[in-house]
């Protein structure tokens, strides 16, 4: 495909767009899907055809609308009103509404905090084209930012737009990611890689699985882009098998962008190859981490090694591999269109642009957001997610999954970056935001994130193995009203231990959720030590335990 | 002794091996193709076993070992046939604290299953899974590959019975 070809492709779309009327955005995303929003996309289409509205319409399958809780939404065009909990019955009423008044039973108001406060880089897209076309993202400008690189700009060049954004891995250990590029592409080597991060693991963490789902295409080119500016011709994403949604959106998107000559030899009449290869899990937390991950693309055990040599230098089959996270990738196209200064403009000193966030648990909308850095909390929890549903008490926000920890309401006003998260001991982490009311019990969280981090242990050194499995028989007994101030004691050294002596993030990280609930919420711990009584009532003192 | 040659022989006239051969040919048929093939394996017939394993571990020209060590580290492999149905219940952090472990409890206790394991009549295999994703609609559980949002321990236990009859 030419850059002319590009571009035609993107009028012609816009031209059928315009053409075919008002749409029907109705979601088909993973959490809609499975509330039924695919028998309302089937019921809408099926009453346009055998009774045609009035005007031109047409019904549109789109990514991910935010708003997961109150699922299936439909959207009247990309800003026109919005519907939830929409029903296959509700399609003839909805078709009404396009040649009459909006239809109020089901009117999901969008005016509300929890669409006006986001700012939509990464999401841009999302909601509004239909994952499964690539002439709908190129109508939207997209894979105009691989034509800039490929015909406009070196590859230093492209790194240093990068560098000059300020981007940081969105993966959740934020290094800086004009540096990463900036080494894979220094490395000499007759073979490069470009590895995609796609293995969500955190629990409570949906972003990536929504980016892929919702606008494949975007990554695919931030991949390529990578791949040119580091010089690698070859490339993976490593996607969870648990998402068996984003893995087929990605093997038709590849397939799409490999027809249209956007991807694989000679793209867009340059000398540049580019060939992207989907490999999926296997339900193997570890995997995240990047040298374990590489162990299975591999076809191995995912189990990681020592780093140095960090995969920028020998990673896959010990070539140098540039490893980035999903999001990361998805900001690379609006970098490179709008410029690096751009994006820098956006977010705090240290922390650039905006952050995708998975926000569930104890709040009133759940859903997928994306706001600029240095937002707060309270901003988060209390205008765009809502507040704390039922009346009751907010507690904690648990984010950074089982490496991260529990952020009490005392730092609810702290701007939202890398390292105040990091200051108050928790971790930004891959953007699933958890929060927790009075009716959850803090020791009761630890033991669940460590029962997690024990099983997901992939045994090969010995502080996290064991250590994870002591910790949580601790735990476990806390819980119980069964420990002693001694165990406790003993729990609070073995953190210190795992957390410096194990190989690779899981074990070093896995400490956090009880260092910071013991940091902020030690009288929980010691009511079940002295009292043998759990605060929450949540936890199941044993009989025998009792005073 | 396997020489490169030799062309493994497949374990049985069954069709689904064609799948996997398959599986195996688009994937490269290297020894990194090992996963995906795996994959290709459980889908086809339901869980692997050491026939399986062993006719990939030939085929892609693997140490037996290895394509065991492989099987047995990932959690999603299973070397046990899955039960007629299945119901999963996510046990995610955000699924976690809306109350799924209410609901483990409750159909472990009324169907007399452990989690991860399958019912002595072989109906019903009840497991759970790290998160689903579907955060949004938490507690999640899956039924037969479905996945339902907003659960709770009375409308699953109804929902696994009604599956059985």
């Amino acid at each position: 495909m030419t850059p002319e070809e590009l571009h035609d492709l993107a009028i012609r779309e816009k031209n059928t767009q315009a053409e075919a009327g008002t749409t029907l955005n109705v979601c088909m995303a993973a959490g809609c899907m499975s509330s039924g929003g695919d028998k309302v996309k089937e019921a809408l289409t099926k009453g346009l055809t055998s009774a045609p509205a009035g005007k031109p319409c047409r019904v549109k399958g789109v990514g991910c609308m935010g708003l997961c809780e109150a699922g299936p939404l439909v959207q009247v065009g990309s800003d026109g009103p919005m519907y939830k909990e929409v029903k296959a019955e509700d399609s003839s009423d909805l078709l009404k509404t396009l040649s009459g008044a909006p239809l109020k039973r089901l009117l999901c108001p969008t005016d509300t905090p929890f669409f006006k406060r986001q700012k939509k880089i990464v999401l841009e897209n999302c909601g509004i084209v239909d994952p499964e076309r690539v002439e709908d993202y190129v109508a939207r400008d997209g894979y105009t930012a691989l034509l800039k690189a490929l015909n406009h700009m070196s590859p230093a060049d492209i790194i240093q737009e990068v560098t000059t954004s300020g981007l940081r891995g969105r993966g959740g250990a934020g290094f800086p990611t004009g540096l990463k590029w900036n080494t894979v592409a220094k490395a000499q080597s007759d073979l490069k890689y470009v590895v995609c991060n796609a293995d969500e693991g955190d629990p409570g963490a949906f972003m990536d699985r929504s980016v892929l789902e919702s606008d494949p295409h975007r990554v695919l080119e931030g991949m390529a882009i990578a791949g040119f500016a580091v010089g690698a011709s070859k490339a993976y994403i490593y996607v969870r098998a648990e998402y068996p949604l984003a893995v087929k959106r990605l093997q038709i998107a590849i397939r799409q962008a490999e027809k249209l000559g956007l991807l694989g030899q000679n793209i867009m009449g340059t000398t540049f190859n580019f060939n992207i290869q989907l490999r999926m899990g296997a339900g193997a937390f570890v995997c995240g981490e990047e040298t374990a991950l590489m162990a299975s693309i591999e076809g191995k055990r995912g189990t990681p090694r020592p780093r140095p040599p960090f995969p920028a230098q020998s990673g896959l089959w010990g070539k140098p591999t540039l490893i980035n996270n999903v999001e990361t990738f998805a900001n690379i196209p609006p970098i490179l269109r709008n410029g690096g200064a751009w994006y820098a403009s956006i977010g705090t000193e240290k922390s650039k642009g905006t952050k995708v966030f998975a926000l569930a648990g104890k709040i009133t909308n759940t859903g997928l957001i994306e706001v600029p850095m240095g937002i707060t909390l309270r901003e988060i929890i209390f205008d765009i997610g809502g507040g704390i549903p039922d009346g009751k008490k907010f507690k904690a926000v648990q984010t950074g999954g089982p490496s991260g920890g529990c952020i009490p309401e005392q730092f609810l006003d702290m701007p939202l970056d890398y390292d105040s998260l990091a200051k108050v001991g928790s971790i930004m982490g891959s953007g699933g935001m958890i929060v927790m009311d009075e009716t959850s019990c803090m020791v009761d969280v630890a033991r669940y994130f460590m029962d997690f981090c024990m099983t997901e242990s992939c045994g090969k050194c010995i502080p996290c193995r064991v250590g994870t499995t002591q910790m949580h028989r601790l735990l476990v007994q806390i819980t119980q009203g069964l420990a002693t101030p001694a165990d406790l004691a003993q729990l609070e050294e073995l953190c210190d231990l795992v957390k410096n002596t194990s190989l690779c993030g899981l074990g070093q990280t896995s400490p956090n959720p009880v260092v910071s609930t013991l940091r902020y919420f030690r009288h929980e711990y010691e009511a079940h030590i002295r009292d043998r009584k759990c605060p929450a009532g949540r936890c199941t003192i044993k009989e025998e335990a009792a005073v | 002794m396997i020489t490169a040659s030799q062309k493994p022989t497949v374990p049985s006239t069954d069709t689904r091996w064609k799948l996997v051969e398959a599986a195996m040919r688009k994937n490269g048929g290297q020894a990194d193709a090992l996963i995906e093939t795996l994959h290709a394996v459980q889908e086809s017939f339901g869980y692997l076993d050491d026939v399986s394993l062993k006719f990939v571990a030939e085929s892609l020209k693997v140490p037996f070992s290895r394509v065991y060590g492989v099987a047995t580290f990932y959690h999603l492999f299973t070397m046990r046939p899955p039960g007629k149905h299945t119901c999963v219940v996510c046990l995610g952090t955000a699924c976690y604290i809306r109350g799924a472990q209410a609901i483990i409890d409750r159909v472990s206790r009324e169907m007399n299953v452990e989690p991860g394991e399958t019912t002595k009549d072989g109906e019903l295999s009840f497991l759970t899974a790290r998160c689903l994703g579907s955060c949004g609609l938490a507690p999640a559980v899956v039924y037969d590959g479905a996945v339902a949002g907003k659960q709770t321990a009375d409308n699953t236990l109804d929902r696994v019975k009604r599956r059985i009859q």
